[in-house]
């Protein structure tokens, strides 16, 4: 046997930091600590692995919506690039207030209320508190863990019927066990554009689940699914109620499919990989194949023999 | 080492191999145990006599040449690539031979190879391995693979009894794709462990056998019953089913 990967050639320090970062980044949801932990062990270099880590966590916030606790216990934020303001400022558009984040450490230092200009006008915050409200019920009653928020995307400055806006709904539920060795997340990101000539409204979401399971073996589900819908425009009350409605549809609907998908993998999936008893329903013959064999051989012998 | 074993049952097992290649740069020291420490979807390779293909893993290379099993040639040719003895080759043919029936009963396709070799002290090694791909004929699976390992130590005959240690791997990925439920992705592998001191007498092929049915029976149980079952338990941790399907759960 050769020694297979080593080329001998030591690694530079870019592409060690290139290859922390891939492990960071692959990390599965709620796992990135022990991932890190793992990594800095394996580099024996602190300051590749701090620019490593400098690189991916912000990242790895970003797409598992990471929700933080506010420093003031007023609920969690949740880190998104919808929310960004830039690197460590993240907003809170529920509570009206800008978070300073530590990436590396997933917590809040620091918390203020945002200006003006960070905040939409007071007729799309009708709108968006809302559906806020709205969406935060739905949450609620459907993931035990979860946290919502609703940001504005474009047109938050309008002041009034005329022009467009858009949306962003984040839903981000997770479970850490890993003391059962058990981790999952639940994402999702709902984006809606208000067309006002056409006074309707555009709805578009992606939903991806992931369960992490590695006691003895490493199993893993990642699903995913995109969904499209849309809604007529009305009074912010009744817009948030109908966009609150499609969304628990789809989810619901998902979250059955998914069961579905489960039914069908045990079932028939599993069975065309491999049989639990063999076509014969009965255990393997061992003792019967050697006996062929062996006969066969005998056959063989016999020939050669003549 | 440790670290990297962590590492490895955390990362997507998709990714396995680009995990694995990663440390192998990182730990260019510890490639030997790394790459028999970690195990990876099995590749395959034809067979240019026979016409029939077998599988490549680390117990049938030799610099980059695979033997078959089949023609026992190795793939690139090799001048002087190892061979088992003839003793060894003798029983490699016939497991062979035999796995491939068990193969067929349990899979209904798929490709099956077995490698022999001696030990120290008087034992030997066999590797049993099992690969089955593709799309399944009940319909749901778009792709699918099952990946099986299993490496078994016999230890030197003493007073008509064997001592025979097994350590078995499955990798299994299936993934469904379609508009409705979106891509579904169920992935992983497990390892296990049995060690057994059974009589000779009926010969060390249907001794392995047996272990090796009844280890396949318990992970593909395993992987069904409690790690799929325990992903799907999160799935409803995260979002737990609404009363109406609950009710409705019993008679589906």
């Amino acid at each position: 046997m050769s020694d297979g990967g080593g080329t001998g050639e030591p690694l530079s320090d870019r592409q060690k930091r290139e290859i922390a970062v891939w492990f960071l980044s692959n990390a599965p949801a709620g796992e990135i600590h022990y991932v890190a932990k793992d990594v800095r062990a394996l580099l024996g270099d602190d300051a590749v692995y701090e620019a490593a880590a400098a690189e991916a966590f912000p990242e790895y916030n970003k797409t598992h919506l990471v929700p933080l606790e506010l420093p003031d216990r007023s609920g969690d934020i949740i880190i998104t690039t919808y929310g960004e303001l830039d690197k460590n400022n993240y907003l809170d558009p529920r509570t009206a207030q800008v978070a300073t984040v530590d990436h590396i450490k997933q917590t809040c230092t620091k918390l203020r209320p945002a200006e003006d200009e960070e905040l939409p006008s007071a007729y799309i915050e009708e709108f968006r508190s809302a559906l806020d409200v709205e969406l935060s019920k739905y949450v609620a009653e459907a993931y035990p863990k979860g946290v919502c928020a609703v940001y504005c995307t474009s047109g938050k400055d309008t002041e009034g019927p005329g022009a467009d806006f858009s949306f962003a709904v984040v839903i981000s539920a997770s479970k850490r066990s890993p003391q059962n060795f058990c981790n999952g997340s639940w994402r999702s990101i709902w984006t809606m554009e208000f067309n006002y000539e056409l006074q309707f409204v555009e709805i578009k979401g992606k939903i991806q689940v992931d369960a992490h399971y590695f006691e003895e073996g490493n199993v893993q589900l990642d699903t995913n699914i995109d969904r499209k819908d849309s809604t007529i425009m009305q009074s912010p009350d009744d817009c948030a109620v109908s966009i609150t409605n499609i969304i628990r549809h789809h989810e619901s609907e998902y979250f059955s499919s998914l069961e579905e998908s489960y039914f069908n993998l045990s079932d028939a999936t599993f069975k065309d990989l491999r049989r639990k008893l063999p076509v014969t329903r009965t255990l393997f013959p061992w003792h019967n194949t050697l006996a062929l064999s062996l006969t066969r051989d005998l056959a063989k012998e016999l020939a050669l023999g003549k | 080492m440790e670290a990297a074993m962590d590492l490895m049952r955390r990362m997507p097992p998709g990714s396995a191999e680009t995990a694995l290649n990663a440390l192998l740069s990182l730990l260019p020291d510890h490639s030997l145990d790394l790459l028999s420490q970690v195990d990876l979807p099995l590749q395959v390779c034809m067979d240019k006599e026979s016409l029939k293909e077998y599988i490549l893993c680390e117990y049938n290379r030799d610099a980059d040449s695979y033997r078959s099993p089949w023609s026992n040639k190795y793939e690139p040719p090799l001048e002087d690539g190892t061979v088992p003895s003839q003793e060894m080759r003798n029983l490699e043919i016939e497991a062979n031979e035999v796995f491939s029936v068990y193969r067929d009963q349990y899979y209904e396709g798929g490709i099956s190879s077995v490698y022999i070799w001696e030990d120290e002290d008087n034992g030997f090694i066999a590797c049993f391995l099992i690969k089955k791909d593709g799309q399944g004929k009940r319909g749901y699976m778009q792709i699918g693979s099952w990946d099986a390992i299993h490496v078994i130590q016999v230890g030197p005959e003493e007073e008509g009894a064997a001592h025979y240690c097994l350590n078995s791997t499955v990798m299994l990925s299936l993934t469904t794709d379609n508009k409705r439920s979106g891509t579904f992705n169920l992935s992983g592998s497990i390892r296990r462990q049995m060690s057994m001191t059974l009589a000779v007498a009926d010969g060390h092929l249907v001794n392995m056998g047996k272990m090796i049915e009844e280890m396949e029976g318990k992970l593909r149980n395993s992987l069904d019953q409690v790690y799929f079952g325990k992903t799907r338990e999160m799935v409803c941790t995260l979002r737990p089913p609404p009363e109406v399907l609950n009710m409705r759960l019993p008679d589906s």
